[in-house]
């Protein structure tokens, strides 16, 4: 189950489908791990992912560094403050408002293809 | 395809382009912070706003988690929630998916694929709130 488990994770991960979710999603629902740290295995497990990820997509030209960087500096304020308060909230709250947002972004998910099969305006 | 943000833009133009980024950075940055997992989820229709192509909106997603990914990391093992030994049980395994994932990025459509994601996230909430 791991081995099947972590693939999916990868290739998810890597394409950017939201495949970060699926590590989690396993770990919240099947395991008696707490949500807290399932989510430190799933932020662990997104490191060396990405990075190889990353290192692939830059030969294949896929990556705008500029956009990147212009993103990075108010992510990383964000990411401060949502690694404490995730730290600071109790665990069957945290579990309880990832499944209210793993709803909310399924349904954008699967409804939100149509969005972009608009003519491209710019 | 980079050169529309500057020369055809107004300035009014510019600043709300950046007043957006500023406020979805902050928001994927957040997220991911708070449930280790889902900034991509804002950080690529975001890029896609920003004039990339759906591709290079999904690679440069990564890159931008990546780099949130790490101060996430720090301050989660600061607040003693990693488990680097929980981790290697499923780490080699992603490396491989995500060599896999990478090299078939540039070939394939994402569309059903990400249908198919979207209904087992939609189910997974279900039984998680449940």
């Amino acid at each position: 189950m791991n081995i099947i488990i972590g693939i999916l994770s990868g290739i998810a991960a890597s394409m950017g489908l939201g495949g970060g979710f699926i590590l989690l999603i396993y770990l919240s629902v099947f395991t008696e791990i707490t949500q807290n740290v399932a989510q430190g295995i799933n932020i662990l497990f997104f490191l060396p992912i990405a990075f190889i990820s990353v290192i692939i997509h830059l030969k294949n030209k896929l990556i705008d560094i500029r956009t990147v960087i212009r993103y990075s500096l108010a992510g990383l304020i964000g990411a401060v403050a949502g690694s404490f308060l995730s730290a600071y909230l109790d665990t069957g709250i945290l579990r309880k408002l990832f499944g209210a947002f793993l709803i909310i972004i399924g349904l954008k998910e699967f409804f939100g293809s149509k969005i972009k099969k608009k003519p491209q305006e710019n | 395809m980079y050169f529309h943000s500057f020369p055809s833009h107004n300035k009014t133009g510019d600043i709300m382009k950046n007043k957006m980024s500023f406020i979805f950075g902050l928001l994927c940055g957040f997220l991911n912070g708070l449930f280790g997992s889902g900034g991509g989820t804002v950080a690529v229709p975001c890029l896609e706003k920003s004039g990339l192509e759906v591709k290079k909106a999904h690679a440069s997603s990564v890159l931008l988690i990546f780099v949130l990914s790490i101060f996430t990391a720090i301050i989660y093992f600061l607040n003693g929630n990693l488990d680097l030994g929980l981790a290697m049980d499923y780490i080699p395994y992603g490396i491989v998916g995500a060599v896999i994932g990478s090299l078939t990025l540039k070939k394939i459509s994402s569309d059903i694929l990400k249908k198919i994601f979207a209904i087992i996230i939609i189910i997974s909430g279900v039984r998680i709130l449940l």
